[in-house]
């Protein structure tokens, strides 16, 4: 048995469309409830915002395409009492930057920078990244194409072949 | 040219078939008449059997099934219901509940023999008796018990020629689940008339209020029961065509005899992906029912508020509502909402006369759909 607290958040992060009355309906709960809930979330920074999941490649315009993703891996020289946060938090300010995470392994940052293009990109990192105090080093990696993101699969949907009337 | 068998000759076609074809001729139609799952086989199960094609895992198996299958059928059995059957004796796998249905039949009857099946129930179990020699003898369930069987009424409907007792719970079409006291009653009903029970519970594990029973965890009907599920529904593999029979040993055995001359096995390929299916799939089983559940609620409100009324379905994946308000006939109503506003649904009278008044809705549809559903039937109610 999933938390009603669960439930409803997973709801929401599948589908942020869904009426406080839907979600209401689907999970046998007040309305009244739902919504001190998520107002509630809203409030208090549970839920950031509500936002569409754009499959950029399939744009059928070239120009509102145009738009380079690469994931760069930092190496950052920890600080007294601060370790990687100061850093990790002036990378985080750029727009550019839309994903920043301390990680395991052979770096310490991974982040993902968007730009127009590869020489946006590369100006940003080289220029913007690259210069800040205690970033020892970066490793970028151009991304070619997206085939999965947050759980969404940009293939064709597989169609459905049920017969339109069975027993 | 000499006549063919008589029986199958006087055997109608299934009724669904005549909505199948106008659906399947008109542009632009929400089906609610499919009777299997809207999701694909989850990847893993998939997967596996991707797998299993790459390692040439494509022959026979042994007549009875793979074993690693009928252990972890059984084992889970045992674990969800308490149901106690010996894998290597009295399970064997079968090629979908369809073909189990009709070797436990088989197996059970003998020309004229009677068998007692409460109605509206799926469109294969008339068929099937009929097939194998047998007599159906139908006993109605009403809408204001939520279609659950009245043991006094089964009991009343009992013969001399009586062999056994027919009942799918949770059912298709009515999505009502029967309560453990009705199954026990049920019991000791055949206990006492010394009948066998044939229980379908391919829908076992899509309930939305309370658990399943499984009728061989009765202890009274456990040595007269024969088991039938699948993974068709559950794990949304109807395709594959992989299900089970489990049953008391001297049942069981003869099944096997049946399915070895006409079946031979289940599909290698399948029988492996249900073993990966029960193995790691729990989780994609998991969400799929909380999934319909969600859509069933939403679902079933619609219905109620444009004016039909619609018992409570407590499993499968169907709504089973009253039209009666419509003042139209099931047949009626379906052919003209399918016309009129391409929305298809199966009339309830195809699955028994207690059926006429109903229609059979399939939520195992994208909710956005389900959702332009109700409206186009609340258009269609309002032009009457």
């Amino acid at each position: 048995m999933l938390s009603i607290v669960r439930e409803i958040l997973e709801l929401l992060e599948r589908d942020s469309s869904l009426s406080h009355d839907t979600i209401a309906t689907m999970l046998g709960l007040p309305v009244e409830e739902v919504s001190a809930r998520i107002t509630e979330w809203e409030s208090s920074g549970v839920i950031r915002r509500y936002k569409a999941v754009v499959n950029w490649e399939a744009v059928d315009d070239a120009i509102a395409r145009e738009k380079v993703v690469a994931f760069i891996d930092v190496s950052v020289a920890p600080a007294r009492g601060v370790g990687f946060d100061d850093v990790a938090l002036r990378i985080s300010r750029f727009d550019e930057v839309t994903s920043v995470h301390l990680v395991s392994g052979g770096h310490d940052l991974r982040c993902t920078v968007v730009g127009r293009d590869i020489r946006a990109v590369s100006d940003f990192v080289s220029q913007r990244l690259s210069t800040i105090d205690r970033v020892m080093s970066t490793a970028t990696h151009f991304v070619l194409k997206t085939h999965k993101r947050d759980g969404d699969v940009f293939a064709e949907p597989e169609p459905d072949h049920r017969l339109r009337v069975t027993p | 040219m000499k006549p063919l068998n008589e029986v199958i000759a006087a055997c109608p076609p299934s009724g669904i078939r005549r909505f199948f074809d106008i659906a399947a001729e008109m542009d632009d139609v929400i089906s609610l008449g499919v009777g299997e799952p809207d999701f694909v086989t989850p990847w893993r199960i998939r997967e596996a059997g991707i797998y299993a094609l790459e390692h040439g895992y494509t022959t026979y198996t042994s007549n009875a099934g793979l074993p690693a299958l009928r252990m972890l059928i059984c084992s889970d059995l045992q674990q969800r219901y308490s149901a106690a059957y010996e894998w290597d004796t009295e399970c064997l796998i079968t090629t979908g509940v369809s073909e189990g249905l009709d070797l436990a039949l088989r197996v059970l009857l003998n020309p004229g023999d009677e068998v007692i099946i409460p109605e509206p129930c799926y469109v294969a179990y008339e068929p099937c008796v009929a097939f194998a020699g047998g007599t159906t003898v139908r006993v109605p369930t009403r809408w204001e018990d939520r279609f659950t069987v009245d043991v006094d009424v089964v009991a009343a409907a009992i013969t001399p020629r009586t062999k056994a007792i027919l009942i799918g719970s949770p059912a298709n079409p009515t999505g009502a689940v029967q309560p453990r006291e009705t199954l026990q009653a049920l019991a000791r009903l055949a206990e006492k008339h010394d009948l066998y029970l044939i229980s379908d519970e391919i829908y076992d594990r899509l309930t939305y209020n309370g658990s399943h029973t499984c009728l061989g965890a009765i202890p009274e009907a456990r040595d007269r029961t024969v088991v039938l599920g699948g993974f068709s529904k559950a794990q949304a593999m109807t395709g594959w065509r992989v299900g089970w029979i489990c049953a008391p040993q001297a049942i069981a055995e003869l099944c096997v005899r049946v399915h070895q001359y006409t079946m031979l096995c289940a599909p290698h390929v399948s029988q492996l992906a249900a073993v990966e299916a029960l193995t790691s799939a729990e989780t994609d089983v998991s969400e799929m029912v909380a999934d319909y559940d969600r859509r069933r609620r939403v679902f079933v409100k619609g219905l109620r508020e444009i004016g039909l009324e619609c018992p409570e379905p407590d499993g499968a994946f169907y709504a089973f509502p009253s039209i009666r308000s419509s003042g139209l006939d099931s047949e009626t109503f379906a052919e003209r909402l399918l016309k009129e506003q391409g929305v298809a649904v199966v009339p309830g009278n195809v699955f028994g006369p207690s059926g006429e008044g109903h229609v059979r809705c399939s939520y195992a549809t994208a909710l956005p759909q389900l959702e332009t559903a109700v409206d186009r039937m609340a258009a269609f109610l309002q032009s009457l």
